[in-house]
């Protein structure tokens, strides 16, 4: 596997557009917004019941920035990446890709704008990495499918940046977790979207490989200019690589900020209140 | 559709590149298509009379075979079936792949939407329930005419196709239509149990000569029916094998990736609802094939990709038709056994093989 990164671990020295919440940023910051959403409510609607996770929120993305959704267990993470990857949609607010309002977007538009990398299980069989990869080209082919050269050179390109090109041949049922992820998101790259989700991208990795994937999506967000937002419960890993930290709270509550902010103000004790002593003191310790 | 080959030049860079190529190999489809041809010719040269194949050749080019009979034989038994057989097969083998992929279940088969049930229960009630119905109005005899049976069989797998067409359009997820699948065999099943369980063993013995399937007993005339109704599935089938592709990875993806998944499901379940539809109400219920076809053509290709399985799924089920027919008539022998009794005996020692075969290098 490729390591070359990982001679430069510390932060990188530029500074990041630090994230804020919209109200500060909407027109101040040179840095656009690929996703924004304003008095966004997430849930679910069955039949005539619906139930609320979250209500109330104001979200910006910026592109070259990596964002992390941080939060306990039931703070309602799913659904609001749910959301916002138009797989369910908002019970009330709306959320905007580009200016532009997600629901008047059709699916094939959707796609290509905003890429996901999902926990689902992917069972494919039959199936090289090269061809799973080549599955993130599908918003722009024709009714049969069919791969054009220009199509294979962006998969190959996406499947480089991913530093997974060496597995193409391999099937993707020989693939390890690690591995998998790599080139799931090399389809999500060859979508060519301005807006990557990644649904918990650590899980079921080892150490070592979570080190790798936060890195490889930190440079990836600053060196091709995409907004790479990431749900993950790896908050030192968060700490370290996101130039931004969104919080969500068990009682709701959401706080936006770049990792230094977000300590310094103590939203992170905040947002994990209802944990105990023994989470407070853990998280007291790791951050000053 | 474009099966893309890679060019020469193109075929010497791919050795020095880490990427894979991607669609299909030449050779294997020359031999796909061969082995088409072949069980096509067979089946009509090889039965309880065997006839030269040069003569089997002039008839079919519109000449004059030596014999009279021969010429009989070929044209109005052998050719009709041999068409049924090629597209039967080629149907089933689609659907199956089809309900495999959406319902990401490799024992998936055209009969778990429940059309076939629906099929099985329109020639149950004509057959064992007619008489007692209708025996004052029509006379059974005229019931059970060939087209009778059909009539019946498509009218009862139409009523099903309607009923899971409805609800394919309006249901959450997948699951609920295997669920619906599931619960019209079980109701269509307590029906022809109660039928069976009044009728007089005559009747009983019509049904259940119906379940064994053949692909003999298409004629001409129905022909005009049932090629038609077989050519349009398989073209709806063709035209809809982009997002097959991309619902492997489920319908999450699916969708985050363009797929308007609920057209794409309905689009699906509609071609495949047809193509078996149609076979069971001219041929019976045809086992095996659609859970098999699919299989073979995976671990021969070793590809999942749809634009690959789709025109191997109908050259290779078509064939497989064609020889598992031939093989039921044991070329030589007197009698000629139930096409099921073929299908299954050979289609499950088939899909045993691949299954544990896959079991053995999946990773988990």
């Amino acid at each position: 596997m490729n390591m070359f990164w990982s001679r430069h671990s510390h932060r990188p020295e530029h500074a990041r557009p630090s994230g804020a919440a919209l109200d500060q940023a909407a027109g101040s910051s040179s840095v656009p917004a690929a996703l924004k959403a304003r008095d966004l409510t997430v849930g679910y609607r069955q039949g005539t019941r619906t139930r609320v996770v979250n209500r109330g929120l104001n979200l910006c993305l910026r592109r070259g920035t990596l964002a992390a959704l941080l939060g306990p267990n039931g703070a309602g993470k799913s659904t609001l990446m749910r959301t916002l990857a138009g797989l369910q949609p908002p019970l009330a607010g709306e959320v905007w890709l580009d200016g532009r309002p997600m629901r008047a977007l059709s699916a094939n538009e959707l796609a290509r704008n905003l890429a996901v990398v999902l926990t689902d299980r992917v069972d494919a069989g039959y199936m090289s990495a090269y061809a799973l990869a080549a599955l993130g080209r599908y918003p722009y082919t024709s009714w049969d499918g069919r791969l054009s050269a220009e199509d294979e050179a962006i998969i190959q390109e996406a499947m480089r940046a991913a530093r997974c090109e060496s597995l193409a041949a391999r099937m993707a049922s020989e693939l390890s977790d690690g591995e998998r992820q790599r080139v799931m998101l090399a389809r999500a790259l060859a979508q060519q979207t301005p807006i990557i989700l990644l649904d918990e991208p650590t899980a079921f990795l080892d150490l070592p490989r979570r080190i790798e994937i936060m890195h490889l999506l930190r440079d990836l967000a600053h060196n091709t200019g995409r907004a790479f937002l990431i749900s993950t419960h790896d908050l030192e890993l968060a700490l370290r690589f996101a130039d931004e930290l969104w919080l969500m709270a068990a009682d709701g509550a959401f706080s936006v900020g770049a990792p230094d902010e977000v300590s310094a103000r103590g939203d992170l004790l905040r947002a994990f209140a209802a944990e105990g002593d023994e989470v407070q003191r853990y998280l007291q310790g790791i951050h000053r | 559709m474009n099966l893309s080959l890679p060019q020469a030049g193109q075929a010497s860079d791919r050795l020095a590149s880490p990427f894979p190529a991607l669609g299909m190999r030449r050779p294997m489809w020359l031999a796909l298509i061969a082995l088409v041809a072949a069980a096509f010719v067979a089946s009509l040269a090889l039965g309880a009379v065997r006839i030269p194949l040069d003569e089997v050749l002039r008839t079919l080019a519109g000449g004059q075979a030596s014999k009279d009979t021969w010429q009989t034989i070929v044209l109005t038994f052998r050719l009709p079936k041999a068409i049924t057989a090629l597209l039967a097969g080629a149907a089933l083998g689609v659907a199956g792949l089809q309900m495999q992929t959406l319902f990401r279940n490799p024992l998936a088969d055209p009969f778990v939407l429940g059309i076939s049930s629906g099929a099985s229960l329109g020639v149950a009630l004509m057959v064992l329930g007619g008489a007692a119905v209708s025996a004052s109005v029509f006379g059974r005899t005229a019931f059970l005419g060939e087209f009778g049976l059909v009539t019946a069989a498509a009218l009862g797998a139409a009523a099903i196709f309607v009923v899971v067409l409805t609800i394919a359009r309006q249901v959450q997820s997948v699951v609920t239509l295997l669920v619906l699948g599931l619960m019209i065999g079980y109701l269509t099943g307590a029906v022809v149990s109660l039928l069976i369980y009044f009728s007089i063993p005559e009747q009983v013995a019509a049904y259940v000569n119906w379940t064994f399937g053949s692909f003999g007993g298409v004629t001409w005339q129905q022909m005009r029916v049932f090629a038609p109704a077989l050519l349009i599935g398989l073209a709806a089938a063709l035209a809809g094998v982009k997002p097959l592709n991309a619902l492997l990875l489920g319908e999450n993806y699916a969708r985050s990736m363009g797929v308007n998944v609920r057209a794409a499901r309905w689009w699906v379940t509609a071609s495949a609802s047809l193509l078996t539809g149609a076979v069971t109400a001219f041929c019976g219920p045809i086992a095996f094939l659609g859970v098999a076809v699919p299989h073979l053509c995976r671990a021969l290709f070793a590809t999942n990709d749809h634009r690959v399985l789709m025109p191997a799924v109908i050259l290779l089920g078509g064939a497989l038709a064609l020889v598992f027919d031939l093989i039921a008539q044991m070329p030589g022998a007197r009698f000629t056994l139930p096409i099921n009794v073929v299908t299954a005996a050979l289609g499950a020692p088939i899909v045993l093989w691949v299954i544990l075969r896959r079991q053995s290098f999946a990773r988990v």
